[in-house]
């Protein structure tokens, strides 16, 4: 271990390992990655265990990457770790900075969750009752597993965080950027979103715009896409004008909508809300049957609107009885 | 009083996991149980969503095989509405299926496998990386690597549109195709891929077969499992990985059945232990009978081991040879020493390599007839495919709107948990004895056990620069009086 080189952690919570691919994606630049910085911890893929971050002095390491959300006692424990050990700590790729994919739990329950999973699917062994338990006893031996909270948090929730690197997953070349910035001291004030950009993905996406006036939506599988024109003149759901870009207008050019996944734009507070105020606005309809009527082209719109951002959003969860 | 060996968190797993080894007075193995402590709960919170959405929604079920996820969903999801994706779009999936196989099995080969072999199961950790791999076998290989793993990554880009987490099919086929300017730079990735698939196959003969300890390690010890085998085959029983039936082999080869999707739940159940957050699989037709093996065992396996097992044969020629090396090196059909798994997946990658190639010339791979516009939602829909991981189930119900009702998943890995936990103890049993010591190769060669299955909470893409580390702690009367630790 040098000491002149930066001291690094990276470490998961509740994701998918997208992230971790992210950053093997940067193909030839990984390997300037392990010139420049000791990886103190990556349980995925180098040296260190939970106890040798213990041992470290507070603030011993200058970076600590998190990706995933919080959905254990296990991740909200390595959290705190972390942000205890690290002079910086950076929420990276969308769960670890709204939730994610994973937040979506936020709009049903724990026990609905379980009881899905443990006991009423079509392949459950017959006449199982069985769920998982923090703490089960067997034949005098005590096996434990971590406790699955109520619901998704953000990693801001649990700890301060300095950095906000957003994207499911951040783009490769994001990726390199901001771990070049790191290297170099280059990184803003804290409390920013890095790696992405300033503006909202529709000005990065080259399909041709016209004004907007939705009168119908369509489901993307009732159309064929026309390949240049802008999905929404074409009817099909796309949040882009409400999105930060920075992720290269990946789903768009794909053929399909924007779903929000480097998070809002600067200064807006709900990404959900700003998402609604947005297509609201180009909806074209006098009464409020026709908007109704539009809308129905959309069903689901609030798991589209907080499609990575749930537990980011000012109810966090859904919260009706 | 028993004594514990805890190994957490266990390394070149994607996802977590933990080893707890008890440890009779005497210093044998009492007891092993390999516990996953993570969960997210897909299968709740994708109801309520429209079915359309989901295969971009299950993607972030796993960021290393994601497009297994959404093949799957993109069955289930084409069912659900009456099923009326047309040819060239299931070609397209199945094209650009066979990159993402080869993204993964590239780099579990030489990241996560090709320490053990190439640089020795019990040599010095600080070697036993793919930094130790590339100094064993010369510079260049490193490089090799990480371009054939980013050609196989660039072939997914131009036919899908992204690699990781694609947005690409939709109930009736896919979003986009691919033109002829697109497939002319297809063409050079592939067959630089087919001439990796082949040096890959050679390295492994010459660097793993020709050391007559390793073929000793492969097949014999502990790394052998009496147990079932699944896999995906096509109507002449070859290999397949997105289309087929599902044909269950038990491990003297006689076959115990062949099933279509619609059918998975009357051929597999899932078990569940309160002390992991993971499901243990099994064979439904003869009941949950315990972590066990033998001729009646309702255990099964599925890796790329059990694929080559229960297929009769390749679906192409060059990998058909491959095949019938493997098996007559290894002494015939069906094998069950687990280690062979990591011969299986170069084998797998030949088939994806010659794939590639007669896609490319397909002259109706460039048409534009890859989506049919469903005219209804239908209700119900199921998708298997094979996950780099294993037989991979979506099963999904909707109302007349699209919009999920329920949805079933049994993942690649899921398949395996019982396996994984099986020979995890009888390599901890067969290593760990009483007045011998427990060194760090001995700790590995039980993670070795693991590793063959590649599991999905394991990844190889994770393992550079790839030192692995482990911890082992061994408690006495509450206090830790041993502690092993090793990579650090």
């Amino acid at each position: 271990m040098s000491p002149k080189k930066l001291q690094i952690a990276l470490y998961w919570g509740a994701g998918c390992g997208g992230c971790d691919v992210a950053v093997l994606d940067t193909n030839e630049f990984i390997l300037d990655v392990a010139a420049l910085a000791d990886i103190r911890l990556w349980p995925i893929a180098v040296d260190g265990k939970y106890q040798d971050v213990e041992k470290m002095v507070d603030g011993e390491l200058d970076l600590a990457i998190f990706n995933g959300a919080v959905r254990n006692s296990e991740n909200e424990h390595v959290a705190k770790l972390l942000r205890k050990k690290s002079k910086l700590l950076m929420a990276f790729g969308s769960c670890a900075h709204m939730g994610g994919i994973p937040g979506l739990a936020n709009f049903t329950t724990k026990d609905k969750i379980f009881a899905t999973a443990y006991l009423d699917n079509p392949s459950i062994e017959p006449g199982n009752h069985t769920v998982p338990l923090p703490e089960t006893k067997l034949n005098g031996k005590t096996l434990n597993i971590p406790t699955f909270y109520d619901q998704v948090y953000k990693l801001d929730d649990v700890v301060e965080v300095d950095y906000y690197v957003p994207g499911c997953p951040p783009a490769p070349n994001q990726v390199k950027a901001v771990l070049l910035a790191v290297a170099q001291g280059q990184l803003p004030a804290k409390g920013s979103v890095v790696g992405a950009s300033e503006h909202a993905v529709c000005e990065d996406c080259q399909r041709e715009k016209k004004e907007k006036k939705i009168t119908r939506f369509y489901r993307p599988w009732q159309i064929i896409q026309d390949p240049k024109q802008c999905l929404m003149d074409q009817g099909i759901l796309c949040v882009g004008a409400a999105t930060r870009s920075g992720c290269g207008v990946r789903c768009p050019n794909t053929g399909q909508g924007c779903r929000g996944c480097y998070g809002p734009l600067p200064g807006v507070m709900d990404q959900g809300a700003k998402i609604l105020s947005s297509v609201s606005s180009i909806i074209d309809a006098k009464t409020p049957e026709d908007i109704q009527e539009i809308l129905e082209g959309a069903p689901d719109f609030a798991a589209i609107a907080y499609r990575f951002g749930l537990p980011a959003s000012l109810m966090q969860r859904n919260v009706s009885p | 009083m028993t004594t514990t060996i805890t190994i957490d968190p266990i390394t070149r797993l994607e996802g977590h996991g933990k080893i707890e080894i008890f440890l009779n007075p005497d210093g044998s193995v009492n007891d092993t149980y390999f516990q996953i402590p993570e969960f997210r709960g897909f299968e709740r919170f994708v109801v309520g969503r429209p079915i359309e959405e989901l295969p971009r929604i299950v993607t972030r079920i796993c960021g290393v095989c994601p497009a297994s996820h959404h093949m799957a969903s993109a069955k289930a999801a084409d069912g659900c509405f009456g099923d009326v994706t047309p040819p060239l779009a299931h070609k397209l999936r199945d094209m650009y299926y066979h990159a993402h196989f080869m993204h993964s099995h590239i780099a579990h080969f030489y990241l996560l496998a090709a320490p053990d072999f190439v640089v020795g199961p019990d040599s010095d950790p600080a070697i036993r990386n793919i930094l130790g791999v590339v100094g064993k076998v010369g510079l260049e290989i490193g490089g090799a690597v990480i371009k054939a793993r980013a050609q196989a990554q660039e072939i997914q880009q131009i036919v899908g549109g992204r690699f990781t987490h694609l947005v690409w099919c939709l109930p009736g086929g896919v979003v986009k195709g691919i033109n002829k300017e697109d497939l002319e730079k297809i063409k050079p990735l592939a067959a630089n891929l087919y001439d990796f698939a082949l040096f890959s196959v050679q390295l492994f003969k010459d660097v793993v077969l020709g050391n007559p300890k390793y073929v000793d390690l492969i097949l014999n010890g502990p790394y052998v499992l009496k147990v079932q085998n699944m896999g995906l085959v096509d109507e002449n029983n070859a290999v397949n990985f997105y289309h087929g039936k599902v044909r269950v082999v038990d491990f003297e080869g006689k076959e115990i059945c062949k099933y279509e999707a619609k059918d998975y739940a009357q051929h597999v159940a899932e078990h569940v232990e309160s002390w992991s957050y993971l499901k243990f699989p099994y064979l439904k037709k003869r009941g949950w009978k315990g972590f066990v093996e033998g001729k009646d065992s309702s255990i099964y396996m599925a890796t790329p081991l059990s694929r080559l097992n229960v297929a009769d044969r390749m679906a192409t020629p060059r990998a058909q040879e491959a095949f019938e090396e493997m098996f007559s090196t290894l002494g015939g059909k069906p094998c069950m020493a687990l280690m062979a798994a990591h011969w299986a997946r170069l084998v797998e990658m030949i088939q994806n390599a010659e794939m590639l190639k007669t896609y490319c010339e397909d002259p109706e791979i460039t048409s534009d007839k890859f989506r049919v516009v469903p005219k209804e939602a239908t209700g119900e829909g199921f998708g298997i495919v094979e996950a780099m991981r294993g037989t991979l189930t979506h099963h999904y119900t909707c109302d007349k709107n699209g919009i999920c009702k329920s949805a079933n998943l049994i993942v690649g890995t899921t398949n395996n948990n019982a396996p994984i936990h099986m020979v995890t103890k009888k390599a901890a049993s067969a290593f760990i004895q009483p007045g011998k010591e427990i060194t760090q190769g001995i700790l590995n060669m039980i993670e070795m056990a693991f590793r063959s299955f590649d599991p999905c909470y394991s990844c190889a893409t994770h393992s550079l620069p790839g030192r692995m580390p482990l911890e082992a702690r061994i408690w006495k009367n509450g206090e830790v009086f041993r502690h092993f630790k090793r990579g650090c």
